[in-house]
């Protein structure tokens, strides 16, 4: 096996898999091509982003990705449901409890056993997703600060996203990819004591929070680097798919949390925060940043909340059994569903089309909102710097992961 | 608007023959046929009331060598109203074509792209359509239900 050949090289591989968009011939005057990419710290993992550039101006893009395409489509369409779960932990893996949610939502919707779902369970998955948004968010708002030269936030985003990984490492024994959110209901209960710590948590993150924003979101430096940069016209943004935080930064104040309200969110109490052009105009990159720094304090409202009903009304109890609505067979009727939840990027929907005949989907086609919201990119940075290219594609926040599924 | 006043709508615009409401989906939608798919979809995309604004999920499907079809699902949202739709078309397994609604939607681009990708459905007059997800050498289309995938690419062996 090691003698084998594992790889025939030849100069125009690269050429045949991966070609250009395009070529030097329709180049006019003083322009160039520039590859951004696969390998750069600043596309956020592997993606090529091929720009025609005029000295600095930007005047054209066409992003190339599938580095990371793991075939999510190919397996759930060969898996029984419950085995394709831990296939979307994979997709968005910063954010992989919001992932389960959506998957598991759709799967309970076909089964019609949504309304089974005991009420201390779904105050738990509320709890851990919006813990993982928090942790999804850190990150966004961590390397979108490195990117554009603030490093310092980088490692305090790092550093308190470590305890929320470590809190939901107690709860499901995976520290990122959790499948913890189970059809029907979850994994385990809490661990005993979870209420307390993360109340402590809570208690330890709110001055942090106020100190982000002083230091980075407020800064003079950051302000003058993002604001009036990357303009997304709300029209735009909804023609192209734009969801999330993003669509939000453009002023629109539509959240699914609210609009579809799933799971237990009619009935806890916060505000979807929207960007007003405070330091410039209505979505530039800092009112996207400013969005996700708001909606920090959101989760924050959102977990007290929960962890109020389940230490109270929900509260732990020796005969609770958190497996108790899980199906023994999942074998929906014949039918197709499309289902979607807010994601800390966007909208992540599923499409099942189930033949009511086996266990396994006929078809289940996922909807990344990563990929939305990165297919705007070619339109917003157009005729902008090259140096703001990074700035704008910061903001936007990809996971290679959901791009490439 | 509820789902019997779209249908009404759509009714009193192209008439009752032009589609066929869909058994057992969530969202509800319609079935249509591909000559007129372009048109109505423009109608769902501008009329005051439905005003469909966003195509959230745009999924191809294949039905198999026996049925010998495929389809194209589009899930439509509108946000201001609030409203779901649901908008399929049947195609010919033999030669999968339909026209692109990316003038419509600018985010079909990708999306169709992705369904050409994994499905070889060729959207007439789309501007861009590439491979997007594999490399542009891959043969074949994976989600294809008689696929088989190629034995080595670029002496990689293919099957683990």
């Amino acid at each position: 096996m090691a003698n084998e050949i594992q790889y025939i090289f030849d100069k125009d591989n690269l050429k045949k898999s991966e070609p250009g968009k395009f070529s030097t011939d329709q180049l006019k005057r003083d322009e160039m091509i520039i590859n951004i990419g696969p390998q750069h710290p600043s596309t956020h993992g592997v993606l090529r982003l091929e720009v025609i550039s005029n000295g600095e101006e930007i005047v054209d893009i066409a992003p190339h990705m599938g580095y990371l395409h793991r075939c999510f489509e190919k397996h759930a369409e060969s898996l029984p449901y419950n085995q394709t779960l831990p296939f979307t932990d994979r997709m968005d893996y910063v954010a992989a409890m919001n992932n389960e949610l959506a998957f598991a939502m759709g799967v309970e919707r076909m089964l019609g056993i949504q309304n089974n779902i005991p009420k201390r369970v779904e105050y738990i998955r509320v709890l851990v997703a919006e813990l993982n948004r928090l942790a999804s968010h850190f990150i966004a708002l961590g390397t979108f600060g490195m990117d554009i030269g603030a490093v310092s936030a980088f490692f305090w985003m790092i550093r308190d996203r470590e305890h929320i990984l470590r809190m939901l490492e107690w709860v499901s024994g995976a520290r990122m990819l959790y499948n913890y959110i189970w059809v029907g209901g979850l994994y385990y209960d809490l661990p005993v004591g979870f209420e307390e710590r993360c109340a402590q948590f809570i208690t330890y993150l709110k001055p942090k929070l106020e100190e982000l924003e002083q230091v980075l979101i407020q800064n003079k430096i950051f302000v003058e680097r993002t604001a009036n940069i990357g303009v997304l016209d709300p029209q735009l943004a909804i023609n192209y798919g734009v969801t999330g935080p993003m669509l939000r930064g453009s002023g629109i104040k539509y959240d699914i949390r609210k609009a579809d309200g799933y799971s237990v969110y009619p009935e806890i109490e916060f505000d979807v925060p929207v960007g007003k052009g405070e330091m410039g105009t209505i979505g530039d990159c800092w009112d996207r940043t400013s969005v996700r720094m708001q909606e920090c304090y959101e989760s924050v409202k959102i977990i007290e909340q929960c962890l109020t009903q389940l230490t109270g009304d929900h509260k732990r109890t020796r005969s609770f059994d958190p497996r108790a609505a899980v199906p023994k067979k999942i074998r929906p009727k014949a039918q197709e569903l499309y289902v979607r939840a807010e994601n800390p990027k966007g909208e992540t929907g599923f499409y099942f089309r189930a033949d009511g005949r086996s266990d396994i989907p006929f078809r289940c086609k996922a909807r990344g909102a990563s990929f939305m919201n990165l297919s705007v990119i070619s339109a917003l940075a157009k005729g902008s710097l090259v140096a703001d290219l990074i700035a704008i594609f910061g903001s936007i926040d990809i996971v290679l992961g959901e791009v490439d599924r | 608007m509820s789902f019997e006043e779209i249908i009404s709508t759509l009714s009193d615009q192209f008439g009752n023959d032009s589609f066929s409401e869909l058994e057992n989906s969530t969202p509800k939608g319609i079935s249509l046929k591909i000559e007129q798919l372009v048109e109505i979809m423009r109608f769902l995309h501008d009329t005051e009331g439905l005003y469909f604004d966003s195509l959230s999920c745009l999924s191809g499907l294949d039905n198999g060598p026996e049925a010998n079809t495929m389809e194209v699902i589009y899930n439509l949202y509108s946000i201001p109203y609030n409203q779901h739709f649901t908008v399929k078309v049947t195609l010919e397994r033999s030669s999968p074509k339909l026209p692109t609604v990316e003038p419509i939607w600018k985010t079909a681009d990708w999306q169709e792209r992705e369904a050409y990708d994994m499905y070889g459905i060729i959207f007439e007059g789309h501007p861009d359509l590439r491979r997007i997800l594999l490399p542009a050498d891959w043969e074949g289309f994976p989600l294809r239900k008689d696929y088989e995938h190629q034995e080595y690419y670029r002496g990689i062996k293919v099957e683990y």
